[in-house]
């Protein structure tokens, strides 16, 4: 008895620190007094002037394109790599796979200034660049949602389909993709969270002019804490969220389906 | 299927024309060859079973018969055309898949239709052949139904008329029975016999088990590490058995070491036993293959030797014991009689019952004699 209420306690106490930040942070968005711990009324003015400012809206529109753009190129290469790995026999299956996760756990940082001498050296850093390092970290990440979703499906089902007659595209297209959407979904979304997410690979391959949100955060803070920033990153905290949410979703109902349908 | 031993008048399979051919198929994975220098012909509306233990290579020559491998060494010939490079979908031949692989996200008739809507067959010709299909494999009306909803044995019938409703020369089975019950295998056996009489086309049928070989096939093929071992009817297969590994894959079997005295009489722990067979060297070292079923008990003065019964289990159509002999040899037996244990009984073979096969001197000979015996 004391032990499940001491455990509830303590899940309470995780949460709290976890998302308590996040909470104060929306609520000083709507706070119309400039203090960080006076209340002063409801307001929605900061967002109001969020949005008539031109180097916000700009890099708003940077930030999703970036993040829909390097998800989707990711998801194309990141399915490729993931059927290569998939038919690699086992060794050299461990060596690729150890080699995808490397990126994974290198710390941001490594990998930002490391990228960024490599772009130095052929292209000048510009949205270019952010681009190619956002696909870069980007595609293992979609590694790990589809080859696991790879796995779980009868590989003898495409060459049923090609025994049918079927080209190999044709086999791919209509019998091995319809499985692995739910996986290929999930790996985009993770990519467009992660692309979003991301500041200090950003901020070294980004060129001068270029600015993501949280790289324009960034900047603005350090002239002073304003609380546009504020609405700003609640507004990014949603649309994270949101995508999490698809991810998590369609990573349920794709669950569902491998139950026995009723009839 | 030619082979030495087929001498049964009644196979008129020996009159149609040769469909598929294999020359020469060699295949290695990672170094280890699978199959080495195979040769195989199989006849138009032929019931062929390939049968060996797993790893033989039973399921590489499937698969290279259906386009998924491609032989190291070696051609497949169609019809007398190479089709060794054709990719499967180029191929006059349908599989049925070990596990069914049925596509799981389409329903029954959209399963059937799969390979007709990629021949762009008209709607009306689909919706007949569908029809025709689930009445086939005794499933009518389950078109609007998912693979997911159906049993082992349902999903199997689907996945045989998939295959067959394009009509192919030739259906290759890749152990489609494997993962059903016991009950319902048998079922599927009278089956499938029926389906390839009503379509009166070429059955390549993979299995490792015996009885669903012998059951079914009008040419049995025993593999073993990539070689063909014997090849011929299921009655010469059985009760001629080439060698100690046919004869030991192929039903229970007594083997023996034993000694030719001189032709047509064998010496097995000491003691001489009549048998029919000749031509081996006196002194020979022989394998003595004697069928349990054609061992008889009885009353010790009539034996040609005696035992003591050391075990006895029902099996339901007959007994199996277990005989120490007083010649030092353990007898397995299946009889309709009952013999309780500690039980002292004559034992007799009457001298047909015994087949004599050549010992092996080694691994290697073993091959090589196998595969003088093929060509």
């Amino acid at each position: 008895m004391i032990r499940r209420a001491l455990g509830k306690i303590y899940l309470g106490i995780v949460v709290l620190f976890m998302y308590a930040p996040i909470i104060v942070l929306i609520v000083l968005s709507f706070n119309s007094s400039k203090s960080r711990v006076v209340w002063g009324g409801f307001t929605l003015k900061w967002y109001r002037t969020l949005f008539e400012s031109d180097a916000i809206i700009s890099a708003f529109g940077t930030t999703l394109t970036l993040a829909f753009l390097s998800a989707a190129i990711a998801s194309v290469i990141g399915l490729a790599a993931s059927l290569g790995i998939y038919t690699m026999r086992k060794r050299n299956y461990r060596i690729m796979l150890f080699f995808t996760n490397i990126p994974l756990v290198n710390a941001d940082i490594v990998t930002g200034i490391a990228l960024m001498l490599w772009f130095v050296r052929f292209l000048e850093l510009g949205i270019t660049s952010v681009l190619i390092a956002h696909i870069t970290f980007n595609i293992p990440y979609v590694i790990l949602c589809i080859l696991p979703k790879l796995e779980t499906i009868d590989i003898r089902q495409f060459e049923a389909a090609r025994d049918l007659g079927a080209t190999g595209l044709h086999a791919f297209t209509r019998i091995l993709l319809p499985d692995l959407v739910p996986g290929i979904m999930a790996g985009f979304f993770m990519a467009v969270t992660m692309s979003m997410d991301d500041f200090v690979i950003t901020y070294f391959t980004k060129g001068p002019g270029v600015n993501t949100l949280s790289t324009l955060i960034y900047g603005e803070i350090r002239k002073g804490i304003k609380p546009e920033m504020y609405a700003l990153s609640s507004i990014l905290f949603l649309i994270v969220l949101i995508t999490l949410l698809i991810v998590y979703i369609s990573g349920r109902t794709n669950n569902n389906k491998s139950e026995p349908a009723d009839y | 299927m030619i082979s030495e031993s087929e001498t049964d008048p009644s196979e008129v399979m020996c009159l149609s024309k040769i469909l598929i051919e294999l020359k020469g198929i060699s295949k290695t994975y990672d170094n280890t060859p699978v199959i080495d220098e195979l040769d195989l012909s199989i006849r138009e509306n032929e019931f062929v079973t390939l049968l060996g233990p797993s790893g033989c290579g039973k399921t590489t020559i499937l698969r290279i018969i259906g386009g998924f491998e491609t032989p190291d060494k070696g051609s497949v010939y169609f019809d007398g055309v190479d089709i060794t490079k054709l990719p499967p979908n180029k191929r006059q031949l349908n599989t049925v898949f070990q596990k069914y692989s049925l596509f799981t996200h389409m329903t029954v008739a959209d399963n059937i239709a799969f390979g007709l809507r990629i021949r762009k067959k008209s709607d009306s010709y689909i919706k007949d052949k569908i029809k025709y299909a689930l009445d086939l494999v005794n499933l009518p009306g389950y078109g609007d139904r998912y693979p997911d909803s159906l049993s082992g044995g349902q999903q199997q019938r689907i996945a045989i008329a998939r295959a067959i409703v394009n009509e192919p020369k030739v259906l290759l089975l890749d152990e489609p029975l494997g993962a059903l019950d016991l009950k319902l295998r048998q079922e599927m056996q009278y089956e499938l016999i029926r389906l390839k009489n009503e379509l009166g086309i070429t059955f390549i049928y993979v299995t490792h088990d015996q009885e669903e070989a012998l059951t079914m096939s009008d040419t049995i093929v025993v593999m073993n590490q990539g070689y063909i071992q014997q090849a011929g009817t299921p009655e010469s297969i059985y009760n001629e058995p080439i060698n100690a590994f046919v004869a030991d894959f192929i039903g229970e079997s007594n083997i023996y070491d034993g000694i030719m005295v001189r032709d047509r009489l064998v010496n097995i722990g000491g003691l001489d036993f009549e048998c029919v067979d000749e031509g081996f060297g006196e002194g020979e070292p022989v394998d003595v293959v004697i069928r349990p079923e054609d061992v008889e008990l009885g009353d010790p003065a009539s034996g040609h030797t005696t035992g003591t019964v050391t075990s006895i289990i029902f099996k339901g159509v007959h007994y199996e014991i277990q005989v120490e002999s007083a010649i030092g040899i353990t007898f397995m037996v299946q009889t309709t009689q009952n013999f309780p244990v500690g039980s002292y009984v004559g034992i007799n073979i009457i001298p047909d019952n015994f087949q004599i096969m050549h010992k092996p001197r080694s691994e290697a000979e073993e091959i090589l004699n196998i595969n003088d015996y093929q060509s």
